[in-house]
């Protein structure tokens, strides 16, 4: 409102408007036959511009009075969105991870023999390492042979076996699934949850190279200054076995409550693929050509990866129950909008 | 299991750490210790173990000692066991293996002692029994496991006088009973293994012993067991009898053979210290055959080549030169129990060992088991970090199309759910697929978590409900939810995985200019299944063609929806996908306390289309004329019928033909009884030239004619 009148009194001005000395200063000493019709089309101009100017002094008094002005302070209005699955967001973002490291995705079936499921993987029947993971089996089975009975796959490691069957070396995939087991649920147990696999078979593939991807991989998750640490472990189809932990991202590895004070936190297990596991595609693979020998352990090593995703986004989200990701609560979900 | 660091000390004096560290240390190299507990001055730690299955070695003191000498590289402290010298035995005590058992039980020691006193613990073994927090018995009793926690070889104590002659390890016969320590009876079968005196079972072989023999206060005279049991049959007979005990869980992750005689020596030895005397020697039963394939299994071949190989590099590596080296190794694994020669190689190949494997270590079979052991007591971390070479990434072929679906979801507001894989009975009955089949090919689990979860999910929608009541329980009134999964069909032979879609959706909505706030989420749900259908062409020849296009809606439903508010979606007259509000008597058996509507999508259909690639057609340089028309229909009249007559009239200048309003209101005098008031819009354009005025009305005219033709009257 000031800056108008400012502006009217700049050009147009009685005194010492500029309109008014350009006038006296041009039109009174130009050539007198074109005096008058400069004359007039100068006073239109003049009189544009004081129209334009009362307009807007008008508008900007009818503001300032309240009648167009909205009221800023009212919540923002959007038509809501649908909201991504924190679950499968963080899912995507694993995976997301190893497509940029080369690996391909790679899915297999829910329901699954005991062969792919176990017997592949080195697990034999009735070997206490199968106690670890409680499974659900189909009905009417029994009388089948113990590798062709059915299950819900425990986890996504059976498409370690269906790839490598189907493709032989160089292999790099990734394998994002949901998997079962007979657990109890409770605030960290899921009788459904999800699992990330990673496979990586080719000629000189050491211990060290699983070391550096999941370095790496955990960096590209958790941030750069993100630790890892590698601690022997068992798992029937990897020789060496390991554990990986990172460093809390919450405490930097100081020590705090979602680390239970230790400033590491556990994610996820790894190895060199054992050499039955070859052994036992290698088999599968000479019933289609006899000749087979890509997976021979002496040729080639791999290494595998796989962790709980469930796990992870409780982690990157401070989620205390487990439950909520199969809840379908709204409440929930709209946290992560 | 727990471990006294004062115990563990005992056998590795000179450990140069402090518990922490020592705890730190172990688990660095895959002895992990879950808890430290601080026992008070002087009694050091209880750590809390967490040892993998494969490491039963280490399931107790001796074998985490074990560990600890070879991390720090120090010497272990031996046993002792020797005895106090025997009395002469009138007559062996007869210990037979039976033939059928002889694969079962590979050695069997038995020591008699005589005129022993059953007596409270003291010493040693009371002191770490209540550090452990271990209920003392008898000194009989606690001596077993004692040594069991000591250095873990299962074993056990007979009332002698109890006993009937001698012992006799057999398979038991069909239907033999047997009381267990437990004071349970149990019914035998005939692959169960037992030790049994002359006349009856006294023990489940490596599980537990029996009542009729054990230990008393009255006790004068023992027989102590150590034998070593085959872990399937262990792990048979106590999974069949619901047992599990520390005996067997050591005994179905295979124990020592060579550690029966020390055990048995450790425990007579601790017995003996409150009085009495050994009868005898050991009797000593072993079958060769099993410890040619435990203890004494042949030597394996241990190639640098192939530690290099599969471990690759170190932080600690100078150029063409390993820092782990074949001293290293040989350190290594000697401290673990193994004995090493090295095999004669020329000096320009790496050295190469003869590994001769320790008893206890049943899990070292191969070169890279002890590839393995020499990483794991090297330290993981201290390998570098490296990185193989890259692949080219090929993309799933389903990925871009679920990807479009659920962007298309997310963008129409429906957010991403996940439910359970499982469905009741009831609900596999219900709620059909799209094609309405009968309820065949359900797919029924042997071990269901519970009733409610006895099949895998026919359909996504009872999980959808599930959800929407959840959401409607907790006053959660709207709700917009999809679920992109698999659901299940077959037999017990073959399962087919197909994926689906559900679509949830509850709450208020407002009226429409086309519908009633009431009948406004039917049409959502339609809207999305066309939106959906969009994404992908309708044939690979016609990538450019919406499959929308090919989509026709029936009011034929599955009847868990409500009839006449629910649709089957037909695609070249395939049902694709139905949806509509959810049937009433639905409604009430779920107790939902709102009208809820759900959609079911076949996505293995959908995902046999291509993805439509648009091609862009010429926008018209020319100004589109809008008619409006306004008619009276009969309801009998659907939407459906005057498009199509519409469109028959193929005018090439119509480039859309919409309702904009329907009304139904009879008070308000916008249409009567039976009938409905339409406000069509058609829009004309060419992309030739301005249309004229006159082609305009003639247009309009035959539009007129045809609408009249079906019974409209045009308002006024």
């Amino acid at each position: 409102m000031r800056d108008a009148e400012a502006f009217r009194l700049r050009w147009l001005g009685r005194k010492q408007g500029r309109l008014k000395l350009i006038s006296e200063a041009w039109l009174k000493s130009g050539p007198t036959d074109a005096r008058k019709p400069l004359g007039i089309r100068f006073n239109q101009l003049k009189q544009q511009i004081e129209e334009v100017l009362t307009s807007v002094s008008l508008r900007i008094q009818k503001v300032l009075e309240g009648e167009e002005r909205v009221d800023i302070t009212l919540p923002g209005g959007v038509r809501a969105p649908g909201i991504p699955h924190p679950l499968l967001k963080t899912m995507n973002e694993i995976v997301a991870v190893f497509h940029h490291l080369g690996y391909s995705t790679a899915l297999g079936p829910q329901v699954e023999s005991d062969f792919y499921n176990f017997e592949a993987l080195n697990f034999p029947p009735n070997h206490p390492a199968r106690d670890t993971q409680d499974t659900l089996v189909l009905a009417d089975q029994q009388a089948k042979p113990s590798r062709d009975r059915l299950l819900m796959r425990t986890h996504t490691s059976p498409v370690q076996i269906r790839s490598m069957i189907a493709c032989a070396p160089p292999i790099r995939i990734v394998v994002p699934g949901k998997v079962h087991r007979n657990d109890a649920a409770d605030a960290t147990h899921s009788p459904v949850f999800h699992q990330v696999e990673g496979l990586c078979v080719d000629t000189n593939i050491t211990f060290s190279d699983l070391k550096g991807t999941l370095d790496h991989a955990m960096k590209a998750l958790f941030g750069s200054s993100v630790k890892t640490r590698f601690f022997p472990s068992f798992f029937p189809f990897t020789e060496p076995s390991a554990d990986v932990q990172i460093s809390c991202i919450f405490c930097s590895g100081a020590g705090c409550r979602k680390c239970k004070q230790s400033g590491w936190i556990e994610l996820l297990g790894c190895g060199m693929v054992d050499p039955t596991v070859f052994a036992s595609v290698t088999e599968a693979r000479r019933k289609l050509n006899p000749a087979d020998d890509a997976y021979n352990p002496a040729k080639i090593t791999g290494f595998a990866f796989g962790m709980g995703v469930e796990r992870i986004a409780m982690v990157q989200h401070g989620i205390s129950d487990i439950g909520h990701f199969y809840s379908g609560d709204m409440r929930f979900l709209e946290q992560f909008a | 299991m727990n471990i006294l660091t004062k115990w563990l000390r005992s056998f590795v004096p000179d450990i140069p750490v402090d518990d922490r560290q020592l705890a730190e240390d172990l688990t660095l190299r895959g002895i992990a210790v879950e808890g430290i507990h601080d026992l008070g001055p002087g009694n050091g730690h209880l750590f809390e173990m967490d040892i993998t299955t494969n490491r039963v070695d280490a399931m107790n003191h001796y074998g985490v000692a074990r560990e600890a000498a070879t991390i720090y590289n120090l010497p272990l402290v031996p046993l002792d066991t020797a005895l106090p010298a025997a009395s002469p035995a009138s007559q062996p005590f007869s210990v037979q293996i039976a033939p059928e058992a002889q694969n079962l039980c590979g050695r069997f020691t038995a020591q008699v002692l005589r005129n022993i006193t059953i007596a409270p613990s003291t010493g040693q073994v009371a002191e770490f029994f209540a550090l452990l927090g271990l209920k003392p018995i008898s000194n009989a009793v606690d001596a077993t496991n004692f040594v069991l926690q000591g250095m873990g070889h299962p074993n056990h104590a007979y009332d002698l006088d109890k006993l009937d002659g001698g012992i006799i390890v057999r398979l038991a016969r069909k239907g033999e009973r047997v009381k267990l320590l437990d004071g349970s009876e149990r019914t035998l079968e005939p692959d169960d293994l037992v030790v049994a005196d002359h006349s009856r079972a006294q023990g489940l072989a490596g599980v537990m012993g029996g009542w009729d023999s054990m230990i008393t206060a009255e006790t004068k005279n023992i027989l102590v067991e150590a034998a070593w049991f085959d872990p399937a049959s262990v792990r048979r007979s106590a999974r069949r009898h619901g047992l599990h005990t520390d005996a067997s869980h050591r005994f179905e992750r295979g124990a020592d053979l060579n550690a029966c005689a020390t055990a048995n020596a450790l425990v007579a030895k601790l017995i003996l210290q409150s009085g009495g005397a050994p009868e005898g020697k050991l009797i000593d039963v072993v079958i060769p055959s099993v410890a040619a394939r435990t203890a004494n299994r042949p030597p394996i071949a241990l190639s640098m080549a192939q530690v290099q190989r599969h471990l690759g590099a170190t932080l600690d590596d100078q150029p063409n030169h390993s820092a782990l080296t074949a001293n290293l190794v040989r350190q290594y694994l000697t401290a673990l129990g193994c004995t090493l020669s090295e095999s004669p190689t020329n000096n320009l190949q790496p050295a190469t060992f003869s590994v001769q494997l320790p008893s206890w270590r049943l899990d070292l079979e191969r070169e890279i088991d002890l590839v393995e052991e020499v990483a794991r007591v090297y330290g993981y971390n201290r390998f570098a970090n490296t990185l193989p070479t890259a692949l080219p990434v090929t993309a799933h072929p389903l990925a871009a199309a679920e990807s479009a679906v659920r962007t298309r979801l997310l963008a129409l507001g429906y957010s991403e759910a996940i439910s359970s894989s499982f469905a009741s009975e009831a609900d596999g009955a219900t709620y059909l697929g799209v094609n309405q089949q009968a309820a065949h090919g359900l797919v029924a689990l042997e071990n269901p978590l519970s009733d409610e979860a006895r099949l895998l999910r026919p359909s996504l929608a009872p999980g959808m409900l599930t959800m929407l009541a959840h959401n409607l329980n907790r006053d959660v009134r709207e709700v917009r939810l999809f679920e992109q999964g698999y659901l299940f069909n077959g037999s017990a032979e073959q399962v087919v995985e197909l994926p689906s879609l559900a679509l949830g959706l509850t709450g208020d909505m407002p009226p429409m200019p086309l519908h009633s706030a009431k009948d406004a989420a039917v049409f959502e749900l339609k809207g999305v299944i066309e939106s959906l259908l969009s994404l992908f062409a309708v044939s690979p020849e016609a990538l450019s063609t919406s499959a929308a296009s090919a989509l026709t809606f029936v009011s034929d439903a599955p009847a868990w929806l409500e009839p006449g508010r629910s649709s089957t979606a037909l695609l070249n007259g395939a049902p694709i996908a139905c949806f509509g509000e959810l049937a009433a008597s639905q409604r009430e058996t779920r107790k939902l306390r709102q009208p809820v509507f759900l959609a079911v999508l076949d996505l293995d259909a959908v995902y046999r289309l291509p993805l439509r690639r648009a091609t862009a057609r010429e926008l018209s340089r020319f100004q589109a004329v809008e008619r409006d028309f306004s008619f009276t229909f009969a309801d009998a009249v659907p939407w459906r019928t005057i498009a199509d007559a519409v469109h028959a009239l193929d005018l090439p200048e119509l480039t859309r033909l919409v309702p904009v309003e329907i009304f139904r209101d009879t008070k308000a005098g916008s249409a009567s009884a039976g009938k409905y008031a339409l406000l069509l819009r058609c829009v004309f354009q060419s992309n030739q030239r301005t249309l004229r005025e006159d082609e305009l009305s003639e247009w309009s005219a035959r539009l007129i004619a045809t609408l009249t033709a079906l019974g409209g009257a045009i308002r006024t």
